[in-house]
């Protein structure tokens, strides 16, 4: 176990070293820079702004220098909110995204996975095709499409919440529902698609066959079975939560992290779109392993050694 | 002798096309998306409004006889717009998938056939690619390169082709230890031979339900990098485009967000029917 997870850090290292190398060249790369859109300045001001963020050195060795302040936590200074430290920006903007994707993971597990496991208990019935035909219409239909269509429906046509901004429960409820429909839909498909194998499995036919009702069955038997898959792809739904996210921040104006990276890339804000890549990576690549090391515990079929 | 032992003999194909023809939403998914595709192609050339000619007389009216769907704030005709948004986006769908699919199959095969150290290093390779936070760098790329839509699907396809190589090498591990995989070999056929004829024909089923099902996902992915306003640019359009600029009119002219919402999930519905109803037809293995 503790091998195990050694192991997976030391995998972890070579990606987030691969992540951070190509986004560097890449958004250095990239025609413009940070002070294009600042009134023309004297060539020496600017000259002077170069050399104040080492702009002025070799890509190479700035990109060591990187590294460098990386390897001691320091992301260094935005280059467009001047006066703040990416890290600043981080450690304000990551409650408000935390909150977001929370609550949005909460509600897919929850909803997704009672859908599900409902539908393929009643298998073929009115209630089954219709949730497997909303399951779709939330895998189909992308949240940015979803996000407009529901602030247009319950914001502007029936004036129940507000339709952008961010301050109390009621700006949150859109943009998490919003957010979580994808996820429900996912959670509801493969609950359902494990669950209907389950209850042909052998355990629940020894089960059934014992005598216990149909009732206890399910509650005691066939759930916990049901949910492995669901619990596996954690990892993904954590990924496409925070992909989702920066989509949900923008249209909603909400002052996540998410917000940042697509204004960071359109102000070539280099350190802070690097500091939001690899933050968001280490997360999801911290995600990822939690659930595997977690996954023994629910399923003693699996043994990390 | 039976009836069914003088039938002409059934190729996979052809059972699987039969089963695919039963699947009520599937045949109903091809015929809307024909109807959607042919209106692409032929609305946008027809129209008596060209895509970008300002009507003075009806800025941002609602449907009515003249324009079908209304019209956009620069008094544009929706419907020239939608249809023509529907051909960006469904060509750059197409496109992507082609350049993912050559890609992963090539890919994958050659992890797969060949095995040992090559397949090691080559799915680590994709290991390493796949936990990348994808939307990141095609944001990124997409600043880099300045907002082009040739170099957009390039984009959009070299990174839809990881799923596709894992699908590939699997099957081809599986693969080659059939039977007549050893029988080509064992008649002295070149691994490139044995490759192209026997194991890469013998994917298509896999290939052709997740080529279906990878149209979508990259129309939605180029929809959402132009709502961002980092895909598509003036004076061409797709609907990432229209529902982008629709959801900043919405309150007072809903029709501009509606219509593009509603085609662009009528197409994503249709392609992820058709693309369920493929991997039944094609493994009838109850799912």
């Amino acid at each position: 176990m503790f091998s195990y997870t050694l192991r997976r850090l030391a995998g972890a290292v070579p990606t987030v070293f691969v992540i951070i190398t190509i986004a560097f060249f890449m958004i250095r790369l990239a025609p413009g820079g940070p002070f294009d859109q600042e009134r023309s300045v004297p060539p020496e001001i600017q000259a002077n702004l170069a050399r104040a963020y080492h702009l002025d050195e070799p890509l190479g060795q700035q990109y060591l220098r990187y590294l460098g302040d990386i390897l001691q936590g320091d992301f260094g200074p935005s280059f467009r909110y001047k006066d703040f430290t990416v890290t600043e920006l981080l450690v304000e903007g990551f409650p408000v995204s935390l909150q977001l994707g929370l609550a949005a993971m909460t509600i897919a597990v929850m909803v997704g996975f009672a859908a599900g496991a409902y539908a393929a208990l009643r298998r073929n019935s009115a209630i089954d095709v219709a949730t497997m035909s909303i399951a779709m219409t939330g895998i189909a239909v992308p949240n940015f499409v979803v996000a407009p269509l529901l602030t247009l429906a319950l914001g502007v046509w029936l004036g129940l919440l507000p339709v952008g901004g961010w301050g109390g429960i009621d700006h949150a409820i859109l943009p998490i529902i919003a957010l979580a429909l994808p996820e429900i839909a996912f959670v509801a498909r493969l609950t359902r698609g494990s669950m209907l194998e389950v209850l042909r499995a052998d355990f629940v036919r020894t089960a059934r066959a014992k005598g216990l009702s149909e009732r206890a069955m399910v509650v005691r038997h066939a759930l916990q079975a049901a949910a492995l898959p669901v619990l596996s792809f954690l990892g993904p739904t954590t990924a496409a939560v925070i992909t989702g996210s920066i989509v949900i921040e923008q249209i909603f104006g909400i002052p996540g992290i998410g917000r940042y990276f697509v204004q960071g890339a359109l102000n070539r804000d280099y350190t802070l779109v690097m500091g939001v890549v690899i933050f968001y990576a280490v997360i999801i690549i911290a995600f990822n392993l939690l659930v595997d090391l977690l996954y023994p515990l629910f399923d003693p079929r699996v043994r990390h050694d | 002798m039976t009836e069914a032992m003088l039938a002409p003999p059934r190729s996979p194909w052809r059972d699987a096309g039969v089963r695919l023809l039963r699947n009520r939403a599937a045949v109903v998914s091809i015929m809307v998306l024909a109807v959607i595709a042919a209106a692409c192609i032929l609305v946008p050339s027809f129209s008596q409004w060209p895509l970008d000619e300002v009507d003075w007389s009806n800025i941002q009216t609602g449907p009515s006889a003249q324009h079908l769907l209304g019209t956009d704030g620069n008094g544009r005709d929706l419907f020239v717009r939608i249809f023509y948004g529907g051909r960006i986006s469904l060509t750059l769908g197409l496109a992507a998938t082609l350049v993912a699919v050559v890609i992963g199959v090539a890919w994958g095969a050659t992890a797969g056939y060949i095995g040992g150290a090559v397949d090691g290093l080559m799915m680590r390779a994709v290991d390493v690619l796949y936990a990348l936070p994808f939307m990141f760098f095609v944001i990124l790329l997409m600043v880099f390169f300045g907002r082009d839509v040739v170099l957009m699907f390039v984009a959009l396809g070299a990174v839809s082709w990881l799923d596709m190589a894992r699908i590939v090498r699997g099957q081809t591990l599986t693969l080659k230890r059939r039977e007549f995989v050893r029988a080509a070999h064992a008649m002295g056929a070149r691994p490139i031979a044995v490759v192209a004829r026997h194991i890469v024909p013998n994917l298509l089923g896999p290939v052709a339900v997740f080529a279906t099902l990878t149209v979508p996902r990259v129309i939605l992915f180029e929809s959402l990098l132009s709502f961002l306003g980092l895909g598509v640019q003036e004076p061409m359009t797709s609907w990432g485009v229209l529902i982008s600029e629709g959801a900043r009119a919405m309150e007072s002219s809903p029709w501009m967000l509606l219509f593009p919402a509603l085609i662009l999930a009528a197409t994503l519905f249709c392609l992820n029917f058709i693309g369920d109803g493929l991997r039944d037809a094609l493994d009838p293995r109850d799912h």
